[in-house]
């Protein structure tokens, strides 16, 4: 195990001393561990483990369980293609296909370039606008494959502006 | 207790409120089949996750069919237990748990003893009408347990032994639906875990998933060396259950068969454990006297409580969980190293053979033992004081394998000089029984009166947790007792936070002690079983004609031609051993 650094590790125990190191409130002390950090590696769940008391085990078994929880880096843009029954049945597998091509990632992959990461989701509980596509806070409605270009365009620029 | 009143397949019954359907039909006589379910009564502990759906039954008014195992009864319900639709229902959850189960039950080493066949059997499934994907997992493998994941169908009842008996922690379900998998935590190898390598995982599964690792091919190999002089020692609470896996009632002592087994299969010299568990007697309990009277003569770098360190699932768990306390465990090392240390130096010093041509294989209830034999404290040169070590079961079926018979054999006696044991030593293979064996020494040696009686009833029975006061002619000495990994933690805990009024502690990690060890001929929850073993052991010390470690001649004369006495350079150097911090 590689070891975390001292403010990560700082970051981590304030964390779990902010939910009363309570076993019962690991799903939540993980997400925003993985809402600060970007991902769940072995040494935050190692040390999450040892700050609530409980087994390596269970944390790994909460991370794995939930497929939000991510034990990969993902890009800074999470590119969710909704797989839902209305989604599906519009077409949204055309534009997953038409995001792996212009991406060259698979399924759950990330860019090389670490801008992007391509997954997949059921139901964001927007189907009137179905196919969706979402990324971060916002929904794209009414995807057709020829605008799945502009979309990554229009991230790449932002990814550029954040630089 | 209230009664309430249902119909089981168109009888009433009464039964106690509270009751599940399972146990209630199961109390008047209506075996509901069943799979993950398992109940350990003695250590009131269950399984009923209600995953395996093998148990589900018809309850009228109901829509869906229930699991039996955790629905409880109520007043006026009428149950099917085998209606058209249960039976068809069983049988198609059946079917489809096969789907994913690899048909290697002829070679596989649960063969005979496997509750998800033996279920299969009983649901007469003949064909499997499913075919899917199919679990392609890599196996595990460690110094003492074999995961095949494979063949897990995630019934949970290791994770249950493992996390609320034992405690542990190690093993987990991770990942979900048809790619759940039960491993220890982020996909490690047990070795790279907090896994004591108990074994309890083992002794509860209902399938091969977790079976011991088999090295009876060693022994066979060893055996058939014209080079080796090959010897053998046998743990106390193996004689107690080696005789199940040949017919016998559980409970049945088959000592003298067992040596004569071992000698027809063609060990040199067939020992016994028992007589180095009269020599940790001595040396833990002389280490108990020491660490007594500088704590009594206000001695403040004294630590009491000791704790007694036979039992190597035990030592890994204070070493990983509880490293800063590895100074209050005795320094003694187990019976079993003990006895590869004096084998494999006074034994073949007498014999004029070098170590490296005498082989020590140990029989263990055990399958930690596996694991500690291989340490590297306990090598030298690479030659480890203990070659290879069975459990009852691998000793079980080598019997069968050199078509022995063993209930037709006649009794036999150990050879000598290291097959010569006292009552206290036998007692070693049941929760309660080290520290019986050292309270019988250590009250002679201390006030040097003989005691009137031997059994200390206070000391003995089956509670997780116990206590006892023993008057040590003035002095109460207070005693501690735990087995099972979760009452070891307890007594922990007590000690760190100061609230433990102990002098000295016995700690076994497997419910029952050695007689419930990872490595015994299966329970299959019949618990009631460790019980009848206890009472052979006891049976036995009361038989023997010495009861008294350091009454044992051969203990004697082993101090007096090699060791020089209790806690001397040479037995430190020989039996004793320091522990390591191991949490990551």
């Amino acid at each position: 195990m590689t070891t975390l650094s001292e403010s990560t590790r700082n970051f981590l125990v304030e964390l779990c001393r902010k939910y009363r190191n309570d076993e019962h409130e690991l799903i939540n002390v993980l997400h925003e561990a993985q809402d600060a950090l970007g991902y769940l590696p072995v040494e935050v769940q190692h040390l999450v483990a040892g700050e609530l008391k409980i087994p390596d085990a269970r944390v790994y078994g909460v991370v794995t369980f939930y497929s939000f929880f991510t034990m990969v880096p993902k890009g800074k843009f999470d590119i969710s293609i909704c797989m839902g029954t209305a989604c599906y049945v519009k077409g949204n597998e055309l534009i997953l296909d038409e995001f792996k091509r212009r991406l060259n990632v698979k399924v759950g992959g990330t860019t090389p370039d670490g801008i992007f990461t391509l997954s997949t989701l059921r139901c964001v509980g927007a189907c009137s606008l179905a196919p969706v596509v979402s990324i971060g806070n916002k929904v794209f409605g009414n995807v057709t494959p020829l605008q799945v270009k502009k979309i990554i365009d229009e991230y790449i620029e932002k990814a550029e502006e954040l630089h | 207790m209230k009664e309430v009143t249902i119909t089981i397949d168109n009888t009433k019954h009464s039964v106690a409120k509270g009751l599940t359907v399972l146990d209630a039909a199961r109390q008047v006589g209506i075996d509901i089949p069943s799979l993950c379910f398992m109940k350990l009564h003695d250590i009131n502990i269950e399984n009923k996750p209600g995953g395996c759906r093998i148990c589900v039954v018809e309850v009228k008014g109901r829509k869906n069919l229930v699991p039996s195992c955790c629905t409880e009864v109520e007043d006026g319900m009428e149950i099917q237990t085998h209606s058209m639709r249960v039976i068809n229902a069983r049988r198609t959850v059946m079917e489809l748990i096969l789907s994913d189960h690899p048909a290697e039950c002829l070679t596989c080493a649960k063969a005979g003893d496997c509750e998800l066949q033996v279920v299969a059997d009983r649901l007469g499934i003949r064909e499997l009408h499913y075919e899917g994907e199919k679990t392609h997992l890599p196996k595990g493998n460690s110094p003492a347990i074999s995961r095949d994941p494979n063949k897990c169908i995630l019934c949970r009842r290791c994770e249950m032994m493992c996390n609320e008996v034992q405690t542990v922690g190690c093993l987990g379900a991770v990942n979900r639906g048809f790619h759940s998998v039960v491993t220890p935590a982020f996909g490690n190898d047990l070795i790279n875990s907090v896994c004591t390598f108990c074994g309890q995982c083992v002794a509860v599964c209902p399938t091969g998933a977790l079976t011991e690792i088999d090295e009876s091919a060693k022994v066979v190999r060893a055996l058939n060396d014209p080079t080796k002089t090959v010897i053998v020692q046998t743990a106390p609470a193996v004689r107690a259950a080696l005789g199940e896996e040949f017919g016998n009632e559980p409970g049945t002592l088959v000592t003298g068969k067992m040596v004569a087994a071992l000698r027809r299969l063609g060990f040199h010299y067939v020992f016994d454990t028992d007589f180095a568990a009269d020599l940790t007697i001595m040396e833990e309990g002389t280490e108990l006297l020491r660490r007594l009277k500088g704590y009594l003569a206000g001695d403040t770098s004294v630590k009491l409580p000791i704790l007694t360190s036979c039992c190597p699932a035990w030592v890994n768990f204070f070493e990983h969980q509880f490293p800063d306390m590895r100074d209050i465990p005795s320094t003694a090392r187990s019976p079993q190293q003990m006895f590869g240390a004096i084998a494999k130096t006074y034994f073949a010093d007498l014999l004029k053979i070098e170590r490296k041509d005498l082989v020590v294989v140990s029989i263990m209830p055990c399958l930690a033992k596996k694991y500690e034999r291989a340490r590297p404290e306990f090598q030298q040169n690479g030659n480890p004081d203990v070659d290879v070590v069975l459990s009852t079961r691998e000793l079980a079926r080598l019997i069968k394998l050199c078509n022995i018979d063993l209930n037709q054999l006649p009794d036999e006696e150990f050879d000598q000089p290291l097959g010569e044991s006292t009552g206290a030593g036998v007692l070693f293979g049941t929760t309660g029984g080290v520290i019986e064996a050292a309270v019988r020494t250590a009250y002679e040696i201390h006030t040097g009166k003989e005691l009137p009686k031997l059994e200390f009833e206070e000391l003995r029975g089956m509670e997780g947790l116990r206590e006892a006061t023993i008057d040590f002619d003035g002095l109460d000495l207070k005693i501690g007792i735990a087995h099972g990994l979760g009452n070891a933690r307890r007594m922990l805990e007590d000690i760190r936070s100061g609230k433990s009024h102990f002098h000295a502690i016995e700690i076994m990690s497997c419910p029952g002690g050695c007689i419930g060890g990872g490595g015994q001929p299966y329970h299959h929850g019949h618990v009631e079983i460790l019980k009848k073993r206890q009472l052979a052991l006891y049976k036995e010390d009361g038989s023997k004609k010495i009861r008294k470690s350091h009454e044992n001649p051969y203990i004697v004369s082993l101090y007096k031609n090699f060791l020089g006495a209790p806690m001397s350079n040479l037995a430190h150097l020989l039996l004793h051993t320091h522990y390591f911090d191991k949490k990551y």
